[in-house]
């Protein structure tokens, strides 16, 4: 260390708001707030939504004086479009957060732990909430999301891999076909096996249509993801691949495969969250059911979207209220799917 | 091997004081004459092409590379320096619409002969890249390894193969107490070494240097030529490089391309000490002294 005396030197962050210009903001948003109060009550208006415009518009129009008078036309003009983009992010935020709010509350009555532990069978819509369960939900989808697991992960990353590495001429086709298939509305997919297998052939609902049914649904999330996490594998890596003398598929499968493999997870679990909450295709092909039901090939099988419309159908207030904790579960099991995707694609960035 | 009294990689140098960049060459590269290193193996391009489409980028290039030798081959951007060594182990068929023609003979054998297994190819002749590209998933003893894996090869000691590698590349002293660390935690310059060892695993006869340095400082560029100058004796390199004065400390043969324009064509080849002091061709004076490219 030096013992040459430095001059103390502050840091300073002179692009950030002085404490007058946030007073000034403060100020508006107050006064936005007693305007429109009373042009409310002054006008036959009515409602939280009036108070929410007029909030909006003072908000706005005031923004606009204020960087007029200080800085021109121009920087008004920022000022506004500053605004708009404010105001669309909260009206886009606001019911996603309503949404979660009325979960919880409403999920909460029916919430205890006996849930976890009992099925429905020998519990009616009416009896209180403290009895049965939906763990014949959970196990059926459990299973359901898992046989489509199964099928779809291989057949994703194989036809991503084939868009991707192979890029074979049946490629342009392909990636339409997956890109109009992830558009497919989900009642689609149980007709189709409602028709084609169900019908035809095993004549009963079980499981394994279930899973069939979500597979449809998931290759084309699992082959889009894939593909995308695979074209950012640079191209670099598999010349060197190949210049070391592997073959192609030896190079995918221990170079660019390995490379992208955080991606590929996120993938997948993207996947699975796209899936879990599909009820179209599950009241067609899956028979429902009220007990815990571990064969996939035979009886009907429960689900958590299921039990939920199935809860609302019955109409009586603990039904209703077992469908609510039914969402709950459903959402806090899609939400720790997204962590857990968010978690690992960021700990694959870092390397 | 570096010349002691040459100054600096400055490209400044080459416009004023052209004769420097000759006398390195004629001090370093006087102990080879074509054909007298030869170990019995060797690379011949016969009359080779090359297409991106429709566009001819190459036009008739034949090119003889003597085994035990390093042959610089420079020129302007985009003059086909990089389709030429592509095309040397069949790399070139990877970009779309590609085409070639010509012959290229590695041991007498044309590698684009029907029938004839392409990864056994780029075993024997293998390639650096220009941009580092250590394989992300694995460790620096798995990088320098993966050769034997993609293609399938059994070593005996795979730590003495490892070892032998590394120190061949110039870079066990600063790996070898890491050597389960990933290859994307070393510097710029060591992940280039980590890739010539890497391609130096599988035993290649002949190692294609595409640009090998142009992403790295001066001081890893300066081991790097330190690399070439120990593999030279037993394998043969073919190295593009912007840089000449790179060409003139490393290599024994100096090719030069140029394009007008049009595809691109090999304008003189020879020993590198000539190449910098005599050269035949007006063009190749003109490029080599800095008076233009």
């Amino acid at each position: 260390m030096s013992t040459v005396t430095v001059p103390k030197v502050k840091p300073t962050r002179p692009w950030k708001r002085t404490p007058k210009q946030q007073a000034l903001m403060a100020a508006n948003l107050l006064i936005s707030a007693v305007v429109s109060y009373f042009v409310v009550l002054a006008t036959p208006m009515k409602g939280k939504l009036a108070y929410l415009a007029i909030f909006f518009i003072a908000v706005i129009a005031i923004n606009f004086a204020e960087s007029y008078f200080k800085s021109g036309l121009a920087a008004a003009k920022d000022s506004i479009a500053t605004s708009f983009a404010a105001a669309g992010l909260i009206i886009a935020v606001v019911p996603i957060f309503s949404i979660l709010f009325t979960i919880f509350d409403r999920g909460r009555a029916g919430l205890n732990f006996n849930l976890f532990l009992h099925d429905m069978k020998s519990n009616g819509p009416n009896d209180p909430l403290g009895q049965g369960g939906l763990l014949h939900a959970l196990v059926g989808s459990g299973i359901m999301v898992g046989i489509a697991l199964l099928i779809s992960l291989p057949i994703g990353i194989l036809t991503a891999i084939y868009l991707t590495e192979i890029k074979g001429i049946y490629s342009r086709p392909i990636k339409f076909l997956v890109q109009a298939m992830s558009g497919v509305p989900s009642i689609v997919a149980g007709l189709f096996i409602l028709s084609a297998i169900v019908f035809p052939i095993t004549k009963s609902s079980s499981g394994l249509m279930g899973g069939l049914a979500l597979s449809i649904l998931m290759i084309p999330t699992i082959a889009r993801t894939s593909e995308e996490v695979l074209l950012l594998i640079p191209n670099d890596l598999r010349e060197a691949g190949v210049a070391l003398g592997g073959t192609q598929w030896r190079t995918i499968s221990l170079i660019v495969v390995p490379a992208a493999k955080s991606g590929l997870i996120t993938a997948t679990i993207l996947g699975l969250a796209r899936v879990a909450g599909e009820t179209a295709p599950l009241v067609l092909v899956s028979g429902g059911g009220d007990a815990v039901n571990p064969n996939p090939f035979h009886a009907p099988m429960g689900s958590l979207p299921f039990y939920i419309w199935k809860g609302f159908t019955y109409g009586t207030p603990e039904s209703i209220a077992r469908s609510w904790a039914g969402i709950f579960v459903l959402l806090s099991l899609i939400f720790l799917l997204f962590i857990a995707a968010r978690t690992l694609s960021g700990s694959g960035a870092k390397k | 091997m570096i010349n002691p009294n040459e100054d600096g990689n400055d490209e400044m140098e080459t416009k004023t004081t052209p004769s420097s960049l000759s006398d390195v060459a004629n001090a370093t590269k006087a102990r080879k004459q074509p054909g007298s290193g030869a170990l019995g193996v060797g690379l011949e391009a016969r009359g080779i092409h090359a297409w991106f489409g429709d566009k001819l980028v190459l036009r008739d290039i034949s090119l003889d590379f003597w085994s035990g030798t390093v042959t610089a081959l420079i020129g302007p951007s985009g003059c086909g320096k990089s389709t030429f060594i592509r095309t040397l182990n069949r790399m070139h068929e990877f970009i779309p619409g590609a085409a070639m023609a010509g012959e290229v003979l590695l041991n007498g054998q044309d590698i684009y002969e029907q029938g004839t297994d392409v990864t056994k190819i780029r075993l024997k002749v293998g390639m650096v890249f220009q941009k580092p590209n250590p394989f992300p998933s694995m460790t620096i003893a798995d990088n320098v390894l993966a050769g034997l894996k993609l293609a399938q090869l059994k070593t005996e000691n795979k730590d003495d193969l490892l070892e032998e590698c590394l120190e061949r590349a110039g870079l066990w002293n600063e790996v070898k107490d890491r050597l389960n660390a990933y290859g994307g935690s070393l510097s710029g310059g060591q992940q280039q070494r980590l890739c010539i060892a890497r391609s130096l695993a599988v035993r290649p006869e002949v190692l294609l240097m595409d640009e090998p340095c142009s992403a790295l400082d001066p001081g890893s560029t300066l081991k790097i030529e330190e690399t070439i100058q120990h593999l030279s004796s037993s394998m043969t390199i073919i190295i593009v490089t912007h840089n000449m004065q790179q060409a003139a400390r490393v290599s024994d043969y100096t090719g030069f391309f140029l394009s007008d324009g049009g595809p691109g064509e090999l304008v003189e080849v020879g020993p590198t000490s000539e190449i910098f002091s005599r050269p035949k061709d007006t063009r190749t004076e003109n490029y080599v002294t800095g008076r233009f490219g």
